[in-house]
């Protein structure tokens, strides 16, 4: 099988069952997997919250590890509006010519770096730059913080011996601290400044609810970046030809980057916590137990998308939800949409061959279900 | 060439004229607030949302049945309902007004 190729271990259970099952330190999670029924339960905060108790509606959960709440994450509405407006715009600034021109010249140095190579391990030596590099613009700190940014490696909670790391997430939340700290001193025109200055409802934010936005900032673009782009590089090193296309017609650039989140959904799925007995499917949900939003089954529904299977690079009406759907879609999804774009356009311009050398898949268990989410490592040469 | 006007949020009314593309795509190039287009057109974010004055629904048609089920859901959905980037700028349009959902 070409090593682009993602299957879909969900279409048995999503055809016949609507759900799947897994447990998670025994707190088991009913995973919806039908389109419809992924949107119908996003829309359905009531019944189906996202203000539980922190880190519960992360799969695997992070309720061991952090007392802090993720904000607007895990707020539901209507205060998850008040929120959401305090940051909205600040998101929307990977938009702005500016902010566009800084993330050309930092992958155009990322790409001639590769071309000078005999073989790049692509998460660690690219996507992993690439992220952490382009999360300086998001913050609008300078671009020297991206160094220790790197060195917390691919995942901010998440170590190579454990799942679950408290003491890695304690790094993350000192370095928060410190950088708060040093915007109270000495206030500016970063993220840190923007949320110290910021008003919900007439109330300045607290500490804790600032960390609980940068927290967020950090962690909800990480490990789906990285594999956003390493997955894309794969698929554009065995597929040349759908870069040539994109090089000629340049108008489905954007139906290109649609596609390709799509197909590697590279956040598999988002829970919710149930605050009454329901159900989903005709399967019974008791209040205070795990559902997910399952966005990678729900994005190879065939009754939605035809050749759901395959990356049709020009696909014109693509419904996805790999950004979620509805009030919580993802705050981070223009930044991470304009990444895509310059990653793409910066290929066309520089790189005529891209060739897989040695890949070791990351594949997801989730109960009898095992999902390829992208790469351990991946070593490539850029031609 | 068609005549669009859109009523933002804010009650700011802001008429347009074009003749190819998408509704959204208008919007976009005019900074019409509200209307962001995030996918660019999938029919994916519903970034794009209007509300249809009841008098002009026979100028925009109703929605696909992929639209209509990407508005099911919507926080804002009413039953003149219709995501922009799916309606095509041309000269049945002339004289619409839409209002911007978010």
């Amino acid at each position: 099988m070409a090593k682009c190729t993602f299957s879909d271990p969900f279409e048995k259970a999503r055809k016949e069952v609507g759900i799947g099952e897994m447990d998670d330190q025994n707190d088991p999670v009913k995973m919806v997997l039908g389109h419809k029924d992924v949107r119908r339960c996003a829309h359905n905060h009531k019944t189906f919250q996202s203000g539980a108790e922190p880190g519960r509606i992360v799969v695997p959960s992070e309720v061991n590890i952090r007392d802090i709440r993720q904000i607007p994450f895990e707020v539901d509405p209507p205060q998850h509006g008040s929120y959401r407006a305090v940051v909205e715009d600040w998101f929307k600034r990977p938009l702005e010519e500016e902010y566009t021109a800084q993330l050309e010249k930092q992958i155009g140095v990322l790409i001639d770096e590769a071309l000078t190579k005999d073989s790049v391990e692509v998460i660690n030596e690219f996507s992993l730059v690439l992220q952490s590099r382009a999360l300086t613009l998001l913050f609008n700190v300078p671009f020297s913080e991206s160094e220790t940014w790197i060195s917390w490696g691919t995942h901010v909670f998440r170590s190579e011996e454990t799942a679950l790391d408290a003491g890695k997430a304690q790094v993350l939340y000192d370095y928060i601290d410190k950088k708060l700290e040093e915007s109270k001193q000495n206030p500016g025109d970063d993220f840190y400044s923007k949320l110290l200055a910021a008003e919900v409802d007439g109330k300045k934010l607290t500490d804790e609810e600032i960390k609980g936005v940068v927290v967020l900032t950090f962690s909800g673009g990480r490990d789906t970046v990285i594999n956003a782009v390493t997955n894309s590089l794969a698929y554009f090193a065995e597929n040349p030809a759908s870069l040539e296309r994109i090089k000629n017609e340049p108008e489905i650039l954007n139906f290109a980057i649609e596609e390709l989140v799509r197909y590697f959904s590279p956040l598999t799925h988002m829970g919710r916590v149930a605050t009454e007995d329901t159900q989903v499917c005709e399967h019974a949900i008791q209040a205070d137990t795990r559902i997910s939003l399952n966005w990678a089954s729900a994005n190879r529904d065939a009754t939605v998308f035809e050749k759901a299977n395959e990356v049709v690079i020009d696909r014109k009406i693509n419904p996805h939800v790999a950004f979620g759907f509805g009030t919580h879609n993802c705050l981070g999804a223009t930044h991470a949409r304009q990444i895509l774009k310059v990653l793409i356009k910066t290929l066309i311009k520089k790189v005529d061959s891209i060739e897989i050398l040695e890949a070791d898949e990351n594949i997801e268990t989730l109960g009898e279900f095992k999902r390829k989410v992208g790469f351990n490592s991946i070593q490539m040469k850029f031609n | 060439m068609a005549k669009i006007t859109f009523v933002t949020q804010a009650n700011e009314t802001i008429t347009v004229e074009g003749n190819s593309g998408n509704v959204m795509e208008l919007a976009v190039q005019n900074k019409i607030k509200g209307i962001d287009g995030n996918c660019g057109g999938v029919c994916s974010c519903a970034t794009c949302h209007v509300h249809v004055e009841p008098e002009h629904w026979n100028k925009t048609g109703a929605p696909s049945a992929m639209e209509s089920d990407m508005l099911e859901f919507d926080e804002k959905v009413s039953d003149h309902s219709r995501l922009s980037c799916q309606m095509k700028v041309t000269e049945e349009l002339d004289g619409v007004v839409l209002k911007v959902a978010n």
